[in-house]
């Protein structure tokens, strides 16, 4: 017998989507943006996440998950912040995804927030296939890694909904070329927007702080769709 | 080695996935027909080489890995119509050469069918 092809059509992430899609309606009803961070490992993630939490926990409940996959370094920075902060030790895997997300949650403070950052693991190629939840992904380039990044790694930069160019206090020192690293962005991702900050001087804080609070107010974006078409 | 873990995962996804599939059809699979976009984040080598792991001991071990890379296709605004691009580098309408943001192929991660063998035992 000659075997019959049957056209199944599933989204290999589904499992991990529909759990996603719950975690952002949650969220969503709950008054809570989060924010997704990613990036390659050491383009200040940790530093940006730091700075921003000290600034705005005045005025707001912000509060930040943290991926990591040995230590807790980066859990013990924030923690500095005096925000709340909670780590997810991934091990060997080198993202978060949903479940792993949705556990660290599990019976901690997050509805009560108006924001929560979730700091991904530094990678540049795995966090871009995984939904895990957030209404906003941001994608640092730090100003020492070159311009070229957003070309060598499309995917990551592509899903991304604003850039963020860190460590410009050391712009000069490496001879940062910012219009082409503007150029390379929005080849990859046209529109993209892009902001700069560096965490050590406090430089261009402000106004990433107030691109986030232009997204405060619900309905927040829905990213359910962005990898198109399938369900 | 984190190329390949990543795709590990999403292996170990696609084989949970094609065997709940498989399982309802109460079919013994013969090979799996995969669409990639090359905005995925995944790298079709690594995926079929992490597949062979992913699958052993399951109910398609032994099956095989059809990867169809599907193209970059982007809506153009300039133009009123639709484009496949060259590369995910540069996504510019190939005619007019304006951006296009607006993307509507090129992300699949898609289990798209099976090619199966009816379950004979079962019937018998």
């Amino acid at each position: 017998m000659s075997p019959r092809i049957v056209e199944v059509r599933q989204n290999i992430l589904k499992e991990n989507d529909v759990l996603a899609r719950e975690l952002r309606s949650r969220f969503t009803h709950a008054g809570v943006l989060v924010v997704n961070l990613v990036s390659g490992p050491g383009a200040g993630k940790t530093a940006l996440l730091e700075t921003t939490l000290r600034t705005m926990r005045d005025r707001y409940r912000v509060a930040a998950l943290t991926g990591d996959l040995a230590t807790d370094n980066d859990a013990k920075r924030l923690a500095r912040s005096g925000a709340p902060v909670k780590q997810i030790s991934t091990g060997t895997v080198c993202h978060l995804d949903a479940r792993m997300v949705s556990n660290a949650l599990d019976g901690w403070v997050a509805d009560d927030l108006d924001v929560l950052f979730i700091e991904n693991v530094g990678n540049l190629v795995c966090p871009a296939s995984y939904d895990i939840g957030e209404h906003i992904r941001v994608v640092l380039l730090s100003v020492t890694e070159g311009e070229d990044k957003p070309l060598k790694y499309p995917t990551l930069f592509n899903s991304a909904d604003c850039a963020l160019i860190t460590k410009t206090d050391l712009a000069s020192a490496v001879e940062f070329d910012r219009d082409a690293a503007y150029a390379n962005i929005h080849e990859v991702r046209p529109e993209l927007p892009i902001l700069e900050t560096s965490g050590r001087t406090g430089e261009g804080i402000d106004a990433w702080i107030a691109w986030l609070e232009s997204h405060f107010t619900p309905p927040f974006r829905d990213r359910s769709d962005w990898k198109l078409g399938t369900p | 080695m984190g190329l390949v873990v990543h795709e590990l995962s999403i292996a170990m996804s696609l084989v949970d996935v094609a065997c709940e599939q498989a399982e309802s059809l109460g079919a013994r699979v013969e090979a799996l027909h995969v669409r990639l976009g090359p905005l995925s984040g995944v790298v079709a080598e690594a995926l079929a080489f992490s597949f062979t792991l992913a699958c052993d001991g399951t109910r398609i071990a032994g099956a095989r890995l059809v990867i169809e890379t599907m193209p970059i296709v982007a809506r153009c605004t300039t133009c009123s119509a639709d484009r496949v691009l060259a590369s995910a580098q540069h996504l510019h309408c190939p005619v007019c050469g304006d951006f296009t943001p607006d993307l509507i192929g090129g992300r699949e991660l898609e289990l798209f069918a099976l090619e199966v063998e009816e379950d004979v035992s079962a019937n018998r």
